[in-house]
């Protein structure tokens, strides 16, 4: 039987129509209610990977009764293989400033930041030309709302929202303990939304199309499109914006070499899928009925048979076990173990069964890591280690 | 407002009430569950994940420290998945950590160690990471002794220092495997703004912050046949000694104690409480003069508020942090000099001693103090005030050492001259209690009464509470004292250097006006202080201070000036409070320091 060919590119992130200001404009005389209402029924979840419902988290916001409340934009973009956030800030950057003000009207925030990674100090005077210019059309329609860039320093950890927050007030990039969560007390202890940039951009799609045309797109659980960072083994790298659901293996039909061995879905915080995984896996939030789905904050990194998955795998542990914050015993401790561990295993140090002791204490750093770091190291790890463990020991 | 919610705790329903945590409400309910990171004196840090358990509905472990109740909240401690997480989490640790026991400090006071006891943690599966990390220990500071190769990364010690100390002079550095807690650029311990309180000692669970020990040259100079050796016990050891040897909190063991040291061998067993008694005396009668001077002379040499200085983690703080500030200090020296100069002056010519022959030590619930013996102005007897200090843990090690069956000690008094102390002395180890003594004396001198409160207690300046105030209105004074009356002498009492900022801010901001202050570096007071025995906790410092009073109460001579004994010394060497002798022997001059 022939299979369907079901990868659908889709092109609404980067259509650049620059009808930011009727939008605003627009949707600023709708209720409020009725706007979460529609956010709601997009089904849009969060694109930084975790994928949380957006008209949730804007909904929880709005409904808390304090006079300051703030928006953040996460720009901290530092997952490996990911860099689709940097072209919508450098493309459509209105787009993400007139979702950030259509979310402060909504919620009732008044002041927006975008958390720009350090390494992209390079948009930021472009960027502030653009807030500037938006600034102005704000305040000539008489919509209070300002939004200032705040510079990142560096550290990956950052674009966790609570080490985020953290770092913005002046303090260590540590994840906070959670609850309370950022709708209650986010940004200097106030109720907070913090969205990825491309989910704001999402939003613009929705206010500016409504609720059912993105609803419609994509499959059940995973509503909508997506920007994918393609890269690695790939005659054709880039971002491309393709309907949620996608089988792997049609994603591998079109981006691959011929020789694709396994796909890194996720970055290195995500899942690496072997050859014989691809029919049966999807990209979607989880929910899927049948089969596997994994999220990705749009990384999509290709591996043909001339990579060795053990550099691979020892190459996301150098990062993780330099990118940890350092304050919880699971992360910090975890991945060094890790790392030595599959390196003592390579080498002969360790017997191959350590591959297990290490499988089993990455359940646990995933039950008690304090942030989503920790919990996700996991994630790489034992998708390598158990689908190409002779490449662990040989 | 006593609304009560459910949990529901390994299957069986308890009531607590909203907001406390999972940790809280199991330890009520009498359910142990493990911590590390976890200290009553601080913030909830949720780093160590020890204390995690299941909720169930959820996938993931909850840090029960920092997960607070939510109605009907069902919670298990004790499944295999909870015990397995637990186990790795101390083998992480323990990989981490310069696990070689038997050489640390800390063996046998270690929480660490405890957990991996309990969680019987034999094997060495895990790659042991501290070879790999060119750990070197900070052995620069007289008092406290750093070794980040037993560090578990807990960050008590960071917390102590910026939540009970507002010092900071330890906190965190570089981030995922290189993060360690540091000091500023990485200087040693001696370098920096820390006030050598020990309060990192006493809040750490292992054996990375210790104190610098001087028990070795304490039993050399008791071997040692040539030399006396004369040794001074501060007010709040005698009721901290007990917990290290096998008593509850809040015993005295004040007679036990005198006891044990004279079986070590010290020649003679004298009291700091005495040397306070005499601190009254001096800074009552400073703290007079300066009330004449600035009130009365108008003399602008003389400041006003008067702080006292006997803590020495106060006297390096305020001369980081407050530098303009240090003609507010009382140039009167701590208890604990003013005994080693006496002991090498005034003593050792009573006894007909060779002042070069004496070895003069001093048992402190203190590190700092170690600091202060050292300090180069401390040598007005011509030689070393103060040789060596040890902290009451160190005097339990050696107890211990001895082979001596503590419980089972008979009491025994302090030998005399320099013996002998009031209830105002043995207070100075309770927060507020320099302040009752110091009333207590200047009130009657100024008035020839004694203070207008039920049994002499100052109940006012007694208690928990971070910054607390009395005012006392001087009414009929003696002749000599006529300018004062009338006058509303106001006093402020603040324990904890986070409490002491807020009151040094306010008298700096001109928003107070007090005349006198009290400041003692540790919460609690001594009582609390960074050599007093590991664990510490409100509660436990709360029976040290039921203890204090208690003893105050029973003693006879409650007033410093009536300390039969110090009236000995100003009749036979010191003739008069701010005299000559006095003046050279029992005060001292400060020092300015930068911050960095």
């Amino acid at each position: 039987m022939a299979k369907e060919y079901n990868l659908k590119r889709a092109d609404f992130i980067f259509r650049n129509e620059n009808d930011w200001e009727n939008i605003l404009s627009r949707t600023l005389d709708k209720d409020s209610r009725e706007l979460i209402n529609e956010l709601i029924s997009s089904e849009l979840k969060g694109r930084g990977g975790a994928g949380f419902p957006t008209g949730l988290k804007w909904k929880l916001t709005s409904e808390a009764e304090v006079a300051q409340k703030y928006v953040i934009c996460n720009a901290d973009e530092g997952e490996p293989g990911t860099f689709k956030d940097r072209e919508i800030l450098m493309k459509v950057p209105f787009k993400v400033l007139t979702a950030m003000a259509i979310c402060g009207y909504i919620t009732g925030a008044t002041k927006g930041f975008i958390y720009l990674r350090g390494e992209y100090k390079f948009l930021q005077p472009d960027l502030q030309k653009v807030i500037d210019e938006f600034a102005y059309y704000c305040k000539e329609i008489g919509f209070d709302f300002s939004i200032e860039i705040f510079m990142g320093s560096g550290a990956y950890i950052c674009g966790e929202e609570t080490a985020l927050m953290e770092s913005m007030e002046g303090f260590r990039g540590e994840p906070r303990n959670k609850p309370p969560f950022p709708t209650n007390k986010g940004y200097m202890g106030m109720p907070t939304v913090i969205n990825n940039v491309e989910t704001l951009a999402h939003t613009y799609t929705i206010f500016k199309h409504g609720a059912k045309k993105f609803y419609d797109l994509g499959v059940q659980f995973s509503r909508g499109t997506k920007l994918f960072s393609v890269s690695g083994d790939t005659p054709k790298p880039g971002i491309y914006e393709l309907e949620l659901g996608m089988s792997l293996s049609d994603f591998v039909d079109e981006f691959g070499d011929g020789d694709t061995k396994a796909v890194q879905v996720g970055g290195a915080s995500g899942f690496l899928v072997p050859r014989k995984r691809f029919g049966e896996t999807s990209i979607g939030y989880k929910g899927k009925l049948t089969g596997i789905s994994l999220p990705t904050g749009g990384s999509m990194m290709l591996f043909n048979s001339t990579r060795s998955m053990f550099n691979v795998l020892d190459n996301y542990l150098e990062f993780f076990r330099e990118e940890s914050c350092g304050q919880c015993t699971p992360c910090r401790v975890g991945c060094q173990q890790l790392h030595m561990g599959i390196k003592a295993v390579k080498q002969g140090q360790k017997p191959a069964v350590y591959l297990d002791k290490l499988l089993k204490l990455t359940e646990t750093m995933q039950y008690t890591a304090k942030c989503g770091l920790g919990q996700s190291v996991a994630n790489s790890f034992s998708s390598i280690v158990e689908n190409f463990r002779e490449e662990m020991i040989y | 407002m006593d609304k009560k919610i459910n949990v529901i705790i390994n299957g069986v329903v308890f009531e607590t009430k909203p907001g406390k945590t999972i940790l809280d409400a199991a330890r009520d309910a009498g359910i142990n569950i493990p911590t590390l990171c976890f200290h009553k004196d601080l913030c909830v840090a949720g780093n160590c994940r020890v204390c995690v358990v299941e909720v169930v509905g959820q996938n993931r472990l909850a840090a029960s420290c920092a997960t607070p109740c939510n109605e009907n909240i069902e919670v298990l401690t004790n499944t295999l998945k909870v015990r397995t997480a637990r186990k790795h989490i101390i083998e992480l640790l323990l990989s981490e950590h310069n696990a070689d026991c038997t050489r640390c400090y800390k063996n046998g006071n270690c929480e660490l160690q405890e957990l991996a006891a309990e969680y019987k943690i034999m094997s060495e599966d895990l790659i042991p990471l501290a070879p790999y990390k060119n750990y070197t220990i900070d052995m620069f500071s007289p008092s406290i002794i750093k070794d980040d190769s037993r560090c578990i990364r807990c960050q008590r010690c960071v917390r102590t220092c910026a939540e009970l100390q507002g010092v900071n002079a330890l906190s965190v550095a570089y981030k995922g495997d290189k993060m360690k807690i540091s000091t500023f650029f990485e200087k040693s311990m001696n370098d920096v703004v820390c006030t050598n309180c020990g309060q990192c000692v006493n809040h750490c669970p292992t054996g990375a912050l210790i104190e610098k020990n001087y028990i070795e040259e304490v039993w050399e100079a008791i071997a040692d046949p040539e030399k006396h050796v004369v040794v001074q016990t501060a007010p709040a050891v005698r009721v901290g000694l007990g917990e290290e040897l096998g008593f509850a909190p809040g015993m005295r063991v004040t007679g036990k104690m005198v006891a044990a040291l004279k079986n070590l061998g010290f020649d003679s067993v004298l009291d700091t409480d005495f040397t306070a008694d005499l601190t009254i005396m001096e800074e009552g009668t400073e703290l007079l003069t300066r009330l004449k001077k600035v009130l009365v002379d108008k003399d602008d040499n003389y400041k006003l508020p008067m702080c006292t200085s006997c803590s020495p983690g106060w006297v390096k703080y305020i001369e980081h942090m407050y530098p303009e500030m240090l003609e507010n200090l009382s140039t009167c020296k701590s208890p604990q000099q003013m005994f080693g100069s006496l002991a090498k002056t005034y003593y050792a010519k009573a006894r007909k001693l060779d002042p070069e022959k004496v070895v003069s030590v001093s048992i402190m619930p203190c590190t700092a103090k170690k600091f202060e013996a050292d300090r180069p102005e401390m040598h007005d007897s011509g030689y070393r005030d103060v040789d060596l200090v040890l902290t009451t843990r160190e005097l339990a090690i050696m107890i211990k050492q001895a082979g001596i069956d503590f419980m089972k000690l008979p009491d025994v008094k302090h030998d005399r001259l320099m013996g002998d102390s009031s209830g105002a002395g043995v207070i100075f180890g309770a927060t507020g209690g320099v302040m009752e003594a110091a009333l207590r004396t200047a009130y009657e001198l100024v008035t020839g009464r004694e203070v207008p409160f039920e049994n002499l207690n100052i109940k006012s300046v007694r208690g928990i509470e971070g910054v607390k105030e009395a005012t006392i209105k001087i009414e009929k004074p003696l002749d000599n004292w006529s300018f004062l009356d009338g006058v509303e002498l106001k006093c402020a009492v603040a324990h904890g250097l986070v409490n002491a900022k807020k009151v040094m801010e306010a008298v700096k901001n001109n928003e107070a006006d007090y005349h006198f202050i009290e400041i003692m570096a540790c919460p609690g007071g001594c009582l609390g202080g960074g050599g007093q025995p590991i664990p510490t906790n409100p509660e436990i410092r709360e029976r040290r201070a039921q203890a204090i009073y208690e003893e105050d109460a029973g003693l006879s001579v409650r007033k410093s000036h009536e300390n039969p004994e110090v009236i000995k010394i100003y009749n036979d060497y010191l003739k008069e409070p701010l005299g000559e002798r006095s003046h050279h022997l029992l005060h001292t001059n400060y020092t300015r320091r930068e911050r960095y």
